[in-house]
């Protein structure tokens, strides 16, 4: 042993293998393209808000004269008030239902569940137009509400339908997860159900309805279609950044207001991330799941309240649908298609919609492939922790930015004469590289938390078999992931079909959307057109996602028999 | 003598920012041994084994496999085939693809590829299992299918990494021997962590005790058991009785008002702080010669039925402040009549006692 040659202090130099060079690069390629596609933009917007309409720099000019504009500060104060009632509505009547679905015997729980989805697959502006129809100037039911549905009354119903879904889901999620034991416990303690209420059930769905209130709230604040339609006089801040720069052409000031929105949202979601931080699993491995058993009153007293809510859900996207398929409300109610026949309401006709689709196909297949690649390359990569970092950092950005306030960052990022990359501009290009980057939170947890959930030793294993890193990447990783990227994919379908906000901005004549288009004709005066638009886009994204659920159900099956014991 | 082991481990050290992990490790693997790294959780024995594979790289220090420095080297280019508890079977490819999962980047041929994974699943016991899916297996015969996998590009090295620990206590019995067997019969140079120290006595040639980041011993099962280093050991390896006493002379220690004898002692001043240890099973009852040295007068205090002996707890009936368990067969207590309250004389044979440093 005293032979051994004195090597301790020497500092260690760790050679790199191939694959550990390999997704280095990767990693440092993808740092690049969230920096150009979500960093950069938002950069450039903050930047636009200290210059003045010739690019000059102002300080702050510009924010001074916005918070000293009563009319503009003034939507700042709306937007809260609406977002405040909506997620005070949304939150309590979300609770209820994913209590019934998930902790009461109702009857054809599956399809409550599926209706409360629906809204998720219609634009937004969707209930604005229904609310047109049953309560605007020419609305069936004007008589009953005294005063006018365009303002903050309407806003608040069509913000309750659209964030509804949203809300729904996340309380499912929170509530399906109890432990029977600690009911039964409380039972043999005693306990009234009021109290196993107070001290079991609501407390386990606390995380969860702070995330949701966080959520509803964002969601309306953020929200530019229904303020679009249904706002009236009423100015929010999201409808300010339109008109500050698609109106009045007023960069700047637009660039402040979207500051100015960004930081709700932006609070919002980093007290959601601190609350989520201190979330335990509340479920254990040896949990055991609660299994509702029968009780008549209270199973009557949800099918009834489900049923009220459903009914309202159905009725809004009915009306909608009634509305696109009528001849001219309110005078001659027969029935015809002549509303499909956009050309004759938009230069681009059906063009948009398959502007649409190409938009939502393109942006599903990059989108899923750089969120996988990008969260492997992030989940796998050996030491390099500082670039992870960053990385993890730009993919959880997009989630706390409006996409409005993405889109006007676009411009000024993209649209700069300086900018090698603005050959971009006005193209399909820049609507996918946009909603992909809107969109990018969502899928990179989806891909990570899939990722996480799989043996930490296969790459340990791989490199002890001398088997490339992106071999087991195709062979096994990404096999085994299949059912995450499926939902990655259909998620940013649904959504590039569904979103105004952020593509607003950034449309050419040529590659205007179906979302898009349907708030042209809204402007336009053509409720029935619009709303057939939305219905169009409302059918083919539940249709992907039936589509989805069938191929889940059947074709996985088939293609993944390794999954059956 | 170092130039004739297989791997070299010297000074090596594992921090993570003030934690130390491992520190300062050096040890030598003979070809063909089977060494077991022994020690409770968060001793160090994984980190050391991770970073011997080079998964997770050490903070310092060298690591030398059949006369090549790999520190520094990346798993892929090391020489190791790695078990994990877990077993990571790729649940998508079936158990013969798992098993030819690194014969195929070779680039050998398709035929002589399934012919390997043919032979190893048959050495493994599992001639029949190659379309299956691993979760179509029982935990037992999946690790038998990793240790194929891993067994498969025929490393210089085979890594286990608490190999049977996620199994039940009859399948891990078997898979003992059968591990133990094959890696005779192979004569691969294997490294086992483990922290079930019945499974590092039954199988290692060598067992590395570890304790915080620290080697405590290295040495044969029976070594590791007869002649434990430090108290740590004594205590981790089987049941060990400790008495707090003094060093007197350089062959006796003093307990309470009872003198032991002892094996000679030089490394310990006297006067100093001791503990005195023995195995239950080394105290002694029967015919105790008349002149036995370190006989106790005793009373049964406690008597645990444990199936094949019963553990007494005995209390010293001179000093009642002095307590010791002691084993007795089931022979002895029918012989002896002994229960509960019983009288005895005990020994402590000299030759079996150990002395420690308090």
């Amino acid at each position: 042993m005293s032979l051994a040659a004195p090597t301790s202090k020497i500092a260690l130099r760790i050679s790199l293998s191939r694959d550990d060079l390999l997704m280095r690069v990767g990693l440092v390629a993808l740092v690049g393209v969230l920096l150009l596609i979500v960093a950069l933009p938002l950069w450039a917007l903050l930047a636009k808000g200290f210059e003045d309409r010739d690019g000059h720099y102002v300080g702050l000019a510009n924010y001074i004269s916005y918070f000293s504009t009563p009319a503009l500060f003034n939507s700042a104060l709306n937007s809260f008030h609406v977002a405040a009632v909506c997620t005070a509505i949304v939150v309590p009547a979300a609770f209820m239902y994913a209590y019934a679905l998930t902790r009461t015997v109702l009857p054809g729980k599956w399809l409550f569940q599926g209706i409360s989805l629906i809204p998720i697959f219609a634009p937004s502006l969707l209930p604005g137009l229904a609310l047109v129809y049953l309560f605007g100037n020419q609305g069936f039911f004007k008589g009953l509400i005294g005063g006018s549905i365009y303002g903050f009354d309407g806003i608040v119903i069509a913000q309750v339908f659209y964030c509804f879904p949203h809300a729904t889901m996340i309380m499912v999620t929170a509530l399906a997860t109890a432990d029977a034991r600690l009911y039964e416990a409380a039972d043999a303690l005693g306990a009234s159900k009021i109290r196993v209420f107070f001290t079991v059930t609501l407390p386990g769905a606390k995380y969860g309805l702070i995330s949701a209130a966080l959520v509803v709230f964002t969601l309306v604040i953020t929200d530019f279609g229904i303020a679009k339609v249904i706002g009236g006089n009423f100015n929010v801040l999201a409808t300010d950044v339109y008109k500050q720069v698609i109106g009045q052409q007023n960069f700047s000031m637009g660039a402040v207001v979207g500051m100015v929105l960004l930081a709700p949202a932006a609070l919002a979601f980093l007290v959601d991330r601190l609350v989520q931080r201190k979330q335990v699993a509340l479920l254990t491995a040896r949990a055991v799941p609660l299994i509702p058993k029968p009780k008549f009153g209270r199973d009557l007293f949800f099918t009834a309240f489900c049923t009220l809510v459903s009914a309202g859900i159905l009725a809004i996207l009915g009306m909608a649908a009634w509305g696109s398929l009528i001849k001219y409300w309110p005078y001659n109610l027969s029935l015809t298609l002549a509303n499909y026949e956009f050309a004759n309401f938009d230069a681009n006709g059906w063009e948009s919609y398959f502007n649409s689709l190409r938009m939502a196909a393109g942006t599903a297949i990059v989108g899923t492939a750089l969120m996988f690649v990008g969260a492997w390359l992030n989940e796998k990569t050996r030491g390099f922790g500082v670039i992870r970092g960053i990385v993890q950092l730009l993919a959880f950005l997009p989630m706390a930015v409006p996409g409005i306030v993405l889109g006007l960052g676009y411009i000024f990022f993209f649209n700069a004469p300086n900018n090698p990359l603005n050959f971009l501009y006005a193209t399909m290009a820049i609507l996918v590289i946009n909603t992909v980057a809107h969109f990018y939170t969502v899928g990179h947890l989806t891909a990570t938390t899939a990722l996480k959930q799989i043996d930490p030793e296969f790459e340990s294993v791989s490199a002890s078999l001398k088997v490339p890193i992106w071999k087991t990447f195709g062979r096994v990783t990404a096999p085994i992931c299949l059912p995450a990227i499926l939902d990655i994919a259909i998620y940013l379908f649904v959504n590039a079909m569904t979103t105004v906000s952020s593509v607003i901005f950034l449309y050419a004549p040529d590659t205007k959307l179906a979302s898009v288009a349907a708030v042209n004709i809204e402007e336009a005066g053509t409720t029935a057109a619009a709303a057939a638009l939305c219905l169009v886009i409302v059918v083919t994204s539940a249709a992907v996602k039936a589509l989805h659920l069938l191929a889940d159900r059947f074709l996985l099956g088939r293609l993944q028999a390794w999954r059956r014991r | 003598m170092t130039s004739s082991s297989y791997l070299e481990v010297r000074d090596l050290s594992k921090r993570f920012g003030d934690f130390t992990a491992l520190g300062s490790v050096s040890l030598d693997v003979t070809e063909g041994e089977f060494v077991c790294f022994l020690g409770p959780s968060g001793c160090g024995k994984t980190t050391l084994l991770r970073a011997i594979a080079g998964l997770d790289p050490q903070t310092s220090g060298t690591i030398r496999q059949k006369g090549r420095d790999v520190s520094g080297l990346p798993p892929a280019q090391r020489d190791f085939g790695i078990v994990f508890q877990s077993y990571a079977l790729f649940p998508n490819l079936t158990v013969a693809d798992n098993v030819g999962y690194g014969l195929v980047s070779r680039r050998q041929a398709r035929g002589a590829i399934a012919k390997r994974v043919e032979e190893l699943l048959a050495m493994v016991g599992l001639p029949d299992s190659g379309p299956k899916y691993p979760a179509q297996l029982s935990g037992g015969q999946q690790q038998r299918v990793a240790l194929a996998r891993a067994l498969a590009t025929s490393p210089g090295l085979l890594l286990l990494d608490e190999p049977l620990s996620a199994l039940d206590a009859r399948v891990r019995l078997r898979l003992r021997h059968e591990i133990k067997a094959l890696q005779r019969r192979l004569g691969v140079t294997t490294i086992m962590v483990t922290h079930d120290q019945e499974e590092a006595l039954t199988m290692a040639d060598r067992i590395v005790v570890m304790n915080h980041g620290a080697i405590e011993q290295v040495g044969s099962p029976q070594e590791i058991y007869r002649r434990p280093a430090t108290a740590f050991v004594a205590d981790f390896v089987g049941s060990m009785n400790f008495l707090a006493g003094t060093l007197e002379t350089p062959e006796r220690v003093k307990i309470g008002g009872l003198v032991f004898a002892c094996p000679m002692q030089d490394g310990l001043a006297l006067g100093t702080k001791v503990r005195l240890s023995i195995r239950p099973e080394d105290v002694r009852v029967r015919d105790l010669p008349a002149d036995v040295a370190n006989r106790v007068p005793v009373e049964v205090a406690e008597l645990d039925f444990v199936g094949a002996f019963c553990r007494a707890a005995l209390k010293v009936r001179t000093d009642g402040d002095v307590a010791l368990v002691a084993d007795f067969s089931s022979n002895l207590i029918r012989d002896l009549g002994v229960d509960i309250g019983s009288h005895l004389d005990v020994a402590l044979p000299p030759d079996r006692v150990r002395v420690y440093a308090a």
